[in-house]
């Protein structure tokens, strides 16, 4: 006796989720591309876009709570729907983050470029594949996929310090660049941010498969 | 309360960590075993029911016993205060001990087994006597008539049971006069008053309403303070809200046995994970 109904419910939820992740992901595409292109129209896109993210956030939660209460999940089930509760708050915020990249970007557009790009697009590479690799995690339920997202989280760090340091370096040299350097500082660590809420999700799905609560102890998560 | 925790203020974080933590760790902890099964076996004729049983159920904890229908919980829970021999052609193998007490030895009384080991079933059954005569019958047939004893002891068991305050007007009327809930609560009354060690329960609230359900979980989470607590259930929910333990049976076998939150957040056994998912009926 399978639970028809109530595999419909879940798959319909899984691809709300997806559906979500997959315009997540285009909108912090677009807000890089808006960044290393120089394009204001695309800045202004991602940022009144974010309304089609925050209905599909609250649909998502809402669903959840419907299937608690109404089919009393246990065991993988529960922690599917929980998992889903929680993934869908850093979808959101990663969408919230792309949002915040793209006005920084606003802000540095009326002057010229301050300095080739090469840290910050190397860091929105790593978060976006994070990004997208935590969610496959989830639809694939591989925990070992979730384990290498989570191993990639010290790289995005690191270059955020180096972006950081280079840019004082010319903050401290010409009080002109102060402006550009700033916003370049917030957009690597709105990137940063990203890659947080990618290792936040692979967690999740951590614990959605293996019932295994990682979260501050990564060590553990790669001693299985 | 309020005016405690403005002026506990700066300490209030700590005392709520240290009684949260406090509260986990006795839920955690594991108590003596109270009935201990070894490898015990059942057939009724050719019919082997219950296959290499052992676990051991602790003390003053409530341990659930689940799986689908024919599984052998219920043909478990009648082999603790062995009700199994009232069926013809049964066959017992393997050790249950209650309280280091051998069930099965020979020399064991079995009607002080049953007296130690009460029961309620699923489909309540007082006595067409008064409710006093029902609460007080086991204590009769133990030869005690004084009436001060019964009296005590017939409040003690409706308090115990969350039925003296309904009844206490009327315990001159018949047992049967009560609504289903009260019936069921009068028949554990009935087993207390005995002053059990142990109370097995076979689907105590599937004849009743969710009221009168609730207010038997209610009870248990009461009883379990005193006595030892066995609990057969199909209600999947029932079981993850009232034990300290579960046992998941199937085609009687023991599959898995283990904290109750674990069972139903993280179950190890597929088959588990199946059965309380419902992807098998």
């Amino acid at each position: 006796m399978e639970r028809h109904h109530f595999e419909e419910e879940l798959q319909a939820l899984k691809n709300r989720l997806l559906t979500m992740g997959a315009l997540v992901e285009e909108r912090v595409h677009q807000a890089v591309r808006a960044l290393i292109d120089r394009r204001q129209e695309e800045a202004e896109r991602v940022i009144v876009s974010d309304k089609e993210v925050n209905d599909l956030q609250i649909d998502v939660d809402d669903r959840c709570l419907k299937l608690l209460a109404t089919q009393t999940p246990l065991a993988g089930d529960l922690r599917l729907i929980t998992a889903a509760m929680k993934i869908n708050a850093d979808l959101e915020r990663i969408g919230d983050q792309a949002v915040n990249v793209a006005e920084n970007v606003l802000k540095l557009l009326p002057q010229p470029p301050l300095k080739p790009l090469i840290d910050i697009p190397r860091m929105a590479e790593l978060a976006q594949q994070m990004t997208r690799d935590a969610l496959d995690s989830f639809v694939r339920k591989d925990a070992d996929l979730a384990r290498d997202v989570l191993k990639r989280d010290d790289e995005v760090d690191n270059l955020k310090d180096q972006v950081f340091r280079e840019l004082l370096t010319y903050m401290m040299a010409d009080p002109g660049t102060i402006q550009r350097a700033l916003a370049l500082i917030l957009i690597s660590r709105n990137i940063e941010r990203i890659a947080d809420h990618a290792t936040n999700i692979a967690e999740d799905v951590i614990f959605l498969v293996e019932a295994k609560d990682v979260r501050h102890h990564h060590q553990e998560a790669e001693a299985k | 309360m309020s005016q405690d925790l403005k002026t506990a203020a700066p300490d209030t974080g700590l005392r709520i960590r240290t009684e949260v933590k406090a509260q986990d760790a006795s839920a955690a902890e594991v108590r003596e075993p109270d009935i201990v099964i070894e490898k015990l076996n059942l057939a009724y004729g050719e019919n082997h029911v219950l296959h290499d049983i052992s676990m051991a159920i602790e003390d003053r904890r409530v341990t659930a016993l689940i799986g689908p229908s024919g599984c052998g919980k219920s043909t478990l829970i009648r082999c603790i205060n062995r009700m199994n021999d009232l069926i013809d052609d049964v066959k017992v193998w393997g050790t249950l001990r209650v309280k280091g007490l051998d069930i099965n030895a020979r020399s064991t009384d079995v009607i002080e087994v049953r007296r130690r080991v009460g029961m309620v079933f699923q489909k309540s059954n007082p006595f067409p006597k008064s409710i006093y005569e029902n609460v007080v019958y086991g204590l009769r047939i133990a030869g005690i008539n004084d009436k001060a004893t019964l009296d005590e002891a017939c409040e003690r068991s409706l308090r115990g049971a969350a039925l003296w305050d309904e009844v206490k007007e009327r315990l001159g009327e018949s047992g049967l006069g009560l609504s289903g809930g009260q019936m069921q609560r009068l028949c554990i009354a009935r087993a207390i008053a005995v002053e059990p060690e142990v109370l097995l329960m076979d689907e105590p609230c599937s004849a009743l309403d969710p009221i009168a359900t609730l207010k038997i979980e209610e009870l248990i989470y009461q009883l379990k303070e005193q006595y030892t607590i066995v609990i057969v259930t199909h209600n999947l929910q029932q079981a993850a809200r009232v034990s300290d333990r579960t046992a998941f049976f199937w085609l009687g076998r023991l599959v898995e046995y283990g904290n109750t939150p674990d069972i139903f957040t993280k179950p190890k056994d597929k088959l588990t994970e199946d059965y309380i998912t419902g992807r098998f009926g």
